[in-house]
């Protein structure tokens, strides 16, 4: 591999995994803060992109991100709701509000799996267009990708040090506090999954404006694949870490999954293999500290068995 | 000031395993006052203070604060009113959160979008060096390093951040080492006498059931089987409370943790 081809392949894993941290930093939110694992993510990821690319076409490509978000929003609302008020499980929620989402998601594209873009004027093609006689023409999308990723790192930061997003993170560590605290956590959890979803559609709605095209299983794994991210995230800053670090720390998990993801395309691995990839990490991720935990007590077992033989076979 | 008019409530209602854990219970404290309340595993005790703080709604009966009815308000409504320390010195804290940060959601100062202040920070160097545990110097430090007598102490705090109407502690030091115990103990008596706050107390320490406070409430079955104050209260000694329990529910007060306070005597 020569160089260039190298720093083309590092640049397209940074762009997509820049557009991927802001599922990740979705997660983020609601994983580790909110300590909810949050199943809708998938469908909400296709939702931004629908209702995204859907406003884009109609040539508003401005509109598209507020538009998106607030569908994200108003999906977390229900997830929320589903699971604070009316008592349905929080896994249970999250997979219920993602079926759902398959047939919203249907409707709003008319029925239409996949809806093209290509001359469709994007936030990207606006700053390719302001980009073109500077020396990072070929950068638009980083550059794009960058800023996002930036101010809602930044957003999350000054968000998580609020009174609210202390209620938030504290809804997480310990419920009961907050209840304490005289605030509701019915009231936290929904603040925390309506702005984590509306981060989870921005995300996919970039997605789709950056690959000119929608199609209404783009989102299917995805929060696999952001959970991943997220725990790649962080060996490098982990729990004990500040929340800045960590965020950081998310962003940097979702580029390494994203290299890592096509080095291993290099080697012919093929593209179908990302999610089987992604569920191996997560599982490595979550078992490994408690399989570690296992394996001194595995050891005794066996050689208390071995002994027993062995002792057994002396009496004999 | 608390007023506890016929309380009842029955665990798994309509089953094998239904439990009166109340039974018509009525109580009515006094401003200032600092009630121990003891009685055997399962005779009610927690599930009276979860009553007064709305973990559950009761059955029948109704609960007034302050000549407030405040029966169906929800639990983190009454929590404005009311502090709570629970045995387990987890349980009153976040451990991934900072000492600062766990203050502040306690002092709960300012509006949604508002962040600590200097002010903030200062008040709350103030009221831990009050501890007198050096936690002022540690408030960037996540609460999970903290020791239970020092979560314990950072939860006492949180709870009368704000003076509360009404301070309930539930066996708050039994699962500290003696030494932490007394010392947290100590400091609750002592934010307890300079606020004048009313608290109910839970123990198994049927020694500072009778030293601490100045009315000793006896449970059985969810009932209040005796209550005393005063005079006689003053004159009681522990082997007058055990006496007082059987006499009271014809069975022997057969706790290990209460025995082993009336040997120690």
């Amino acid at each position: 591999m020569t160089l260039d081809k190298f720093l083309a392949l590092g640049q397209t894993a940074l762009e997509l995994g820049l557009v991927n941290a802001l599922t990740v930093l979705a997660l983020f939110l609601s994983y580790s803060m909110l300590n909810v694992c949050d199943l809708s993510t998938d469908g909400c990821f296709t939702l931004g992109a629908a209702v995204g690319a859907l406003v884009a076409v109609s040539g508003h490509p401005w509109l598209s991100i507020p538009a998106a978000m607030l569908a994200g929003s108003i999906s977390g609302f229900v997830t929320a709701t589903l699971q604070m008020r009316m008592g349905v499980q929080s896994l249970l929620a999250g997979i219920v509000v993602n079926t759902a989402l398959y047939s919203v998601n249907m409707a709003l594209t008319g029925n239409k799996a996949t809806l093209p873009m290509n001359k469709t004027p994007t936030i990207f093609v606006f700053a390719k267009g302001l980009l073109k006689e500077t020396p990072f023409a070929g950068q638009y999308v980083l550059i794009v990708m960058l800023v996002v990723v930036a101010l809602v790192v930044l957003f999350l930061c000054f968000f998580l040090r609020t009174k609210l997003g202390l209620a938030i993170r504290a809804t997480g560590s310990n419920a009961d506090m907050v209840r304490s605290s005289s605030i509701n956590p019915a009231f936290t959890t929904t603040v925390g999954l309506c702005v984590s979803n509306a981060f989870t559609a921005l995300s996919g709605c970039l997605m789709a404006q950056q690959q000119k095209n929608y199609e209404v299983n783009m989102g299917s794994g995805m929060v696999t694949v952001a959970l991943a991210s997220l725990l790649i995230g962080g060996v490098f800053f982990g729990r004990h870490r500040s929340v800045p670090l960590r965020a950081v720390g998310a962003v940097l998990g979702a580029f390494l999954f994203r290299l890592v993801y096509a080095l291993a395309l290099r080697v012919d691995m093929p593209a179908f293999m990302l999610k089987a990839v992604s569920s191996v990490i997560v599982v490595l991720a979550i078992s490994g500290p408690y399989l570690r935990k296992q394996l001194p007590i595995v050891v005794k077992s066996l050689q208390a068995r071995r002994g027993m033989a062995e002792g057994g076979a002396g009496k004999c | 000031m608390l007023k506890l008019n016929h309380i009842s409530k029955t665990f798994n209602p309509g089953t094998v395993n239904a439990k009166l854990a109340l039974d018509k219970l009525t109580l009515h404290i006094h401003k200032g006052d600092f009630v121990s309340i003891i009685g055997a595993n399962g005779a009610g005790k927690s599930t009276l203070f979860n009553a007064i703080c709305g973990s559950f709604y009761p059955d029948t009966g109704s609960v007034f604060l302050d000549g407030r009815n405040v029966t169906m308000l929800p639990e983190h409504e009454r929590a404005k009113q009311i502090g709570r320390l629970f045995q387990d010195p987890m349980r009153g804290t976040a451990p991934d959160m900072s000492i600062e940060e766990n203050l502040a959601l306690a002092a709960g100062n300012g509006g949604w979008l508002s962040r600590v202040s200097a002010a903030d920070k200062k008040a709350f160097r103030e009221k831990l060096s009050l501890l007198g545990m050096g936690l002022e110097d540690r408030m960037k430090q996540p609460v999970g390093l903290l020791s239970g007598g020092q979560r314990q102490a950072l939860t006492l705090l949180m709870a009368t951040y704000h003076v509360p109407k009404l301070l309930l502690l539930d066996e708050h030091t039994a699962a500290l080492d003696p030494g932490t115990a007394e010392k947290v103990l100590a400091l609750t008596r002592s934010i307890v006498e300079d606020h004048r706050i009313t608290c109910l107390m839970i123990t198994h320490n049927m020694q500072s059931a009778l030293d601490l406070g100045n009315r000793t409430l006896m449970m059985d079955q969810g009932r209040i089987i005796y209550d005393v104050t005063g005079e006689e209260r003053s004159r009681l000694t522990i082997h007058d409370l055990t006496d007082k329990f059987r006499q009271a529910s014809g069975k022997a007060l057969d706790n290990d943790r209460m025995l082993l306070g009336v040997g120690s005597r």
